[in-house]
This record gives structure tokens, sequence and C-alpha cells, in this order.
């Protein structure tokens, strides 16, 4: 059974159609990489699949684990394992990264029924995870993102869903801003998290991501929509040949 | 117009309205029609306060009964709680002396604290001699009926360090008021404040700091999220007088609103006649961003969670500044019951 599954999925933003009908499928253990231009749906779908306010379904489901995603709260979604790696992500002056996490850790599993992680096994899993990612962990008591590069917030992101540990990975151009040595850093972190009980979808512009995230799908997203899907050398073919005749295909 | 003459005289006509351009959102004299009748002495139990483990001595003043002098002999450190507590329904005023002489060091852990629905006010007079420091913490907790005027007049010399933190959740009305007469010298002055205020809370937040010589240093930050119908009141004023060249002044007010019918009133004013100055301020209202809200309730945080967390950083940023540790983790968890309530 598919983990999540995605039908007929439209939605608005302001007003405005953007997603028109989008349908999708990853099963659990699978990579599925969405691809498509500028201007297609790529950040709408991963902002209406974790509850942003503004992000208004006007049709279609989205299940996880066949459960109504879209009824339940942004949070409520994070506490079932659903993670967003942000393409820009916030910078939250005055709150630890520390801190930050350890919340987010305990709110989901109080929210799954859990105990609170104690504090030493807590700071345990941190240290081990920054090591893994090569973020000083000095950075951690600093406050979150706040005055960091944008590889820095991205090694950032990636120790977050280390910690919190969900079954299905959004990563929105988790590429964009990474230089070569920062993107090999952060494709060995998300890798390190693939098994057979976890998805991944992996939103990107560029070729260049999948060459380190391996895919077992891609998807063209254009106009709102899935227009094409294949096997990993569907993302070449489009390196070459861009995206123009599947605009037009949506069009 | 003063509110001392007013309560010795039993006069309203004498309490500062809203024609007196200082007291513009601090209307008394619109609020009180008839001046409470003295307050009595009270003789019931006033417990302990927040700040009595940390100190060797307390000073209590209720309903205005007591003169307090505080004297720090030159190169002794004091560690003192000044209580002023007010019960009932009556008015009553309280003066208090701080004298802090020459390197010597005063830890003031001052409180308001109020029951019922009195008048109260309380004239401090505050000097420190040369290389004295002085760190005021003052937690206001006036009750919801309590109309409350607090005003420090702080006098510095050279080399001396004056720092202090305003933590209040207001009153029917209340003003805090702190005027510093700042010589340069390379005295340093810290004037910040927390206001917490929900229901009809009003509270006001007002500081004069008038620098008059070469080399002083002045850093204010201020820190308001505000609720209900609430209103936050912050006035901050600094002057460089002519000659008072190269000082250093930095004022910031910033506000959160958290509710249409809340009220945040500010005004930063810099009045610079001296040279070679440097003078930066900033102030913003607004409410939580909404961006990071979604960010944190991404990660698993209930929106109440995520709201508690972010507010309490917001202001968590002032009270990080308050240098003695135990009086700044009272205050951090003045505010976190407060935000997260």
């Amino acid at each position: 059974m598919s983990m999540l599954k995605v039908e007929n999925l439209h939605a608005t933003v302001d007003g405005k159609k953007i997603l028109k009908g989008l349908t999708l499928e990853v099963p659990a253990g699978e990579v599925h990489a969405i691809m498509g231009p500028n201007g297609a749906g790529k950040s709408t779908l991963s902002y209406v699949l974790t509850g942003r306010a503004g992000y208004e379904v006007t049709g279609g489901t989205a299940t996880l684990d066949g459960e109504d995603l879209l009824a339940l709260a942004p949070n409520e979604r994070a506490a079932r394992g659903v993670f967003l790696s942000f393409q820009y992500p916030l910078e939250i002056p005055g709150v630890p990264a520390l801190t930050f996490i350890r919340t987010a850790l305990n709110a989901q599993r109080r929210a799954r029924g859990e105990d609170e992680i104690a504090a030493p096994a807590f700071l345990k899993l941190a240290r081990e995870k920054a090591a893994a990612l090569k973020i000083d962990f000095e950075m951690l008591k600093r406050a979150l993102n706040v005055g960091f590069s944008g590889g820095e917030k991205k090694r950032m992101e990636i120790l977050q869903m280390a910690m919190l540990s969900p079954r299905f990975l959004i990563l929105d151009e988790t590429d964009s801003g990474l230089d070569i040595d920062a993107l090999r850093i952060v494709s060995e972190g998300v890798n390190a998290l693939r098994s057979p009980d976890r998805a991944m979808l992996v939103i990107t512009h560029y070729q260049r991501l999948l060459d380190y995230i391996k895919p077992d799908r891609v998807h063209v997203l254009a106009g709102g929509r899935i227009v094409a899907s294949g096997g990993p050398e569907l993302a070449l073919e489009l390196e070459a040949g861009g995206y123009e005749r599947y605009e037009k295909a949506a069009a | 117009m003063s509110v001392t003459a007013a309560i010795r005289d039993r006069d309203v006509a004498q309490l500062p309205s809203k024609r007196d351009e200082e007291w513009r959102w601090t209307d008394l004299r619109g609020l009180i029609r008839i001046l409470p009748t003295p307050s009595l002495a009270f003789r019931g139990d006033v417990g302990v306060g927040p700040f009595d483990e940390l100190v060797t001595r307390v000073i209590t003043l209720v309903n205005g009964r007591g003169e307090a002098t505080i004297d720090v002999p030159p190169g002794e450190t004091a560690w003192v709680a000044l209580r002023v507590i007010s019960r009932g329904d009556g008015a009553h005023s309280a003066r208090v002396t701080i004298q802090v002489g020459a390197g010597a060091r005063l830890h003031l852990f001052e409180t308001y604290e109020g029951e019922g629905g009195y008048l109260s006010q309380t004239l401090l007079a505050i000097s420190l001699a040369e290389a004295a420091s002085v760190e005021r913490v003052v937690l206001a907790a006036d009750s919801p009926g309590g109309v409350s005027v607090s005003q420090a007049e702080v006098s510095l010399s050279p080399r001396a360090d004056f720092a202090q933190t305003v933590a209040t959740t207001g009153g029917r009305r209340q003003r805090i008021e702190t005027r510093v007469s700042h010589p340069g010298g390379h005295a340093n002055l810290r004037l910040d404040g927390v206001y917490l205020l929900a229901d009809k809370a009003h509270a006001d937040l007002t500081t004069v700091v008038t620098h008059d010589g070469l080399d002083g240093l002045t850093e204010q930050l201020t820190k308001g999220v505000v609720r209900d119908q609430a209103r936050g009141v912050f006035q901050g004023r600094i002057v460089v007088a002519e000659g008072a060249d190269r000082t250093d002044a930095k004022m910031g007010h910033h506000a959160l609103i958290l509710s249409d019918r809340a009220e945040v009133d500010a005004k930063p004013e810099l009045e610079i006649y001296a040279d070679d100055v440097a003078c930066a301020h900033g102030n913003t209202v607004g409410a939580l961003d909404e961006d990071a809200l979604f960010y944190a309730q991404q990660r698993g945080m209930p929106e109440t969670v995520a709201r508690a967390l972010l507010t309490e950083a917001f202001v968590g940023q002032v009270i990080d500044r308050i240098d003695q540790a135990e009086a700044r983790e009272v205050i951090r968890a003045w505010a976190a019951e407060r935000l997260r309530a």
C-alpha cells in the first residue's frame, strides 16, 4: 500500500488556482522526485501537504497510511511523521536550536502518547546527529538559524529531520544555496534516513540533487498536475531537454 | 501637577491629566473623580516577597508607612529587597532614599505588590557616587484595580554603572517613571523594560535620560506583549546636551499586539545638541511572525505551544540582559507563567 496517496488534488492561493488535479502515490521505502518549472506548484504541494494557512484545498484527497491528512492541524501531521525541509528555513530569534528541537520532539511524543525524552538522552542524540552532519555543537546553543549561512540552515533542517525521525519526508529545493561540499553532507544526511518504512518526496528544479539522492521514481509537475512519471532516467532527460514540452502539454 | 500634591491635599485637580504632554496616555485626572481617603495602616500578614531569599535585607513599606533609606558605604556590597505593598482602597505615598558610595555595589530587587483599588505613589531618589554600581530589578505586580505611580530620580557620577530592568503586568493605571541625570565620564546606563499586559491592564514605562558630559553610554531595550483590551505606553526620551560629545545612546522598543482591541502607544525621542554622537533608536509594533509560527507547528508544536515559545523568546531577549543570575531566573519564570496562561 502506498504511504502517501494524493488524488485529484486542487488548491488555491489567494484565490488563484495552483494545483489542478494532482495525483501521486509514494509507497513506503521509496524516494520520489518532483521536478518542474518555476511556478508549476512544487512549493504549493509541500505546503498543502503540511497544512500551511492560506493554501486552500478546493478538491481531492491526500492520505498518509490511509488517514486523511487534510483534516489534521499542522502539528498533528508532524506527530504522524510528516516533515518538511523548508526551501527557506525560518530564523527564530531568542530560541536556541536545542530548545526548539527539544520542544518540538516532546510535543510530538506527547501527541503520540509517549513519554518526553530525558535531557541526557536528548543531548546525547543531538551530539551524535550534529557530529554526523559536521555541525559544531556550540552552534546548537545559538538562536536557531539566526545569522546562519544558507548551507548552515539546510544542515540544520537535516539535523532536525534526523532528531525528529519522521516517516514521510518532503525536501523542498534542499539543494538551493548549497555548494558542492554542503550538498554532499546534506545528501549523506538524507540518505542515512532511507529505510523500508520511510518515504521521501524530493522537490527540485535541477537534476543535480538527484545525483546524490537517487530517486526510485521521477514525476514532472507542470501547470498544477503531474504530467509525466518515469524512472531516474526521466530526470536526465529533463536536464537535457528542459521543461518546455511539458509546459506546453500542461497548458 | 503632581501626584504627591494631589494625595497630600486630597485634591484631584492636582493630578496629572491628558493635557500634560508627558501624561497624555496616562490620564489620572480623567480617571479619578474623587481622591480616595488616606490609607489605613495594614496590620495583616504580607507574606514573603519573590526576592527575599536572594538578599540580606528586606525593606517592607505597607500603605506608604515608613521612610526607607538605603545607604551603601564606599567599597561595600549590599543586597536589598524593597517591597512596596498596597492593601485596600485608600491613597498613600512612600519615599525611598538610596545612596551608593564610591566604588560600592547595590543589588536592588524592588517589588510592587497590590491588592484592592488603591492610589499609590512611590518616590525614589537614587544617587551613585563615582564608580558605584547598581542593578535595579523591578517586578511590578499591582492589582487590576490599583492605580500606582513610581517615580525614580537617578543621579549618576562618572564611571558609575546603573542597570535597570522593569517587569510589569500593569494595573488599572500604572506608571513607572525613571529620570536619569547622566554626567558622561564613562558612566554606563542600561534602562530595560518588559510589559506583559492582559484584560484591561495599563502600564506606562516612561524614561528621561539627560546626558550632560562627555563619553556617556546609554542602552535601552523595552519589549511588550499586550492582549485583550490592555494598553501599553512607552515614552523614552534621551537628551544629549550641548557639550556632551561622544555620547553613545541606543533605544529600542518593540511590542507584540495579540488582539484587535489592545493598544500600544510609543514615543521615542532623541534630542541631540552635541557633536560626534552615536544615537540610534528603533521602534516596532506588530503581531507574531506567522511564518515562524507555521515553521514551529510543522515541527510538531501545537499552536499554543508555538505561540508561547515565540513570545517568551521575544521578551527573553530583554530578560537575558539582567546581570544577576537568580533575579534573572525569577523574572524569566514570571514571564513564562504569564505567557503560558
